[in-house]
């Protein structure tokens, strides 16, 4: 997997399609500190678009993205 | 990125379910990206915050209610309703792709802070009263959402 990222939280959005991985990120994000990161794994493949798209209009880091099949891992972390 | 908080203005004209459908959709994840988010219903768009119950009190008003019944689980697809048939392929497609119905969907856009303004001239003309729609919708008018939008950076109408 990464190589120095270890998450606060682990998010399962399997399953969900657009707007709730997004809508259940932003919702988890607010419940962790400051420079906590979450994984998240998803099988949405628009997260692939909507989840940079969200860390950069958010001011949240994206730290990276990988898809392995049908199964899309992320780890963000929370800037402010 | 700006410091300055990002606003959106979302307008639902529409009373049908695909409509509604993509503007609640957008209102949702913008408040999720930390956008402020306001929805404006008007006209058929007021269908989608009213309870759903008989409204109108003269002759017109009482046809325009009962032709016209509001209410998000009613409201039909703009293609392919026949009749209410369509609506309920359109739900089952969704509910057997997990995609979130349309009642959580607005629902997750007021937890999230989004406001909602209806249209109090839609209102009047359809005999429409504030106690034949959900909780937490304010009265408002165009001034209202002029003003609103033209602080937005993004706006919709729907």
């Amino acid at each position: 997997m990464s190589e120095n990222v270890t998450p606060t939280v682990v998010l399962d959005l399997k399953g969900l399609l657009c707007p709730m991985p997004v809508v259940k990120l932003a919702g988890a994000i607010k419940k962790v500190d400051v420079g906590a990161i979450i994984e998240a794994t998803a099988t949405d493949p628009g997260v692939m678009a909507d989840i940079p798209a969200w860390a950069k209009s958010t001011g949240n880091e994206l730290i990276k993205m990988e898809r392995e099949g049908k199964v899309i891992t992320f780890w963000v972390k929370r800037l402010k | 990125m700006s410091e300055e908080p990002q606003k959106s203005v979302i307008m639902l004209m529409s009373g049908d379910f695909d409509h509604a459908f993509a503007a609640f959709t957008l209102a949702t994840t913008g408040a999720a990206m930390g956008v402020e988010t306001t929805m404006f219903f008007t006209f058929w768009g007021i269908k989608a915050i009213q309870k759903g119950n008989f409204t109108g009190r003269g002759l017109f008003g009482r046809m325009v209610g009962v032709m016209n019944r509001g209410g998000i689980n009613r409201i039909g697809p703009s293609k392919f309703n026949f009749g209410g048939i369509g609506r309920w392929m359109f739900k089952k497609m969704m509910r057997d792709q997990n995609v979130t119905s349309l009642s959580e969907l607005r629902q997750q856009a007021q937890d999230l802070g989004v406001k909602f303004l209806v249209c109090t001239t839609s209102m009047e003309v359809m005999e429409i009263t504030l106690d034949d729609l959900i909780p937490g919708v304010e009265p408002a008018g165009a001034a209202a959402v002029l003003a609103e939008a033209q602080q937005a950076q993004s706006q919709w109408f729907i």
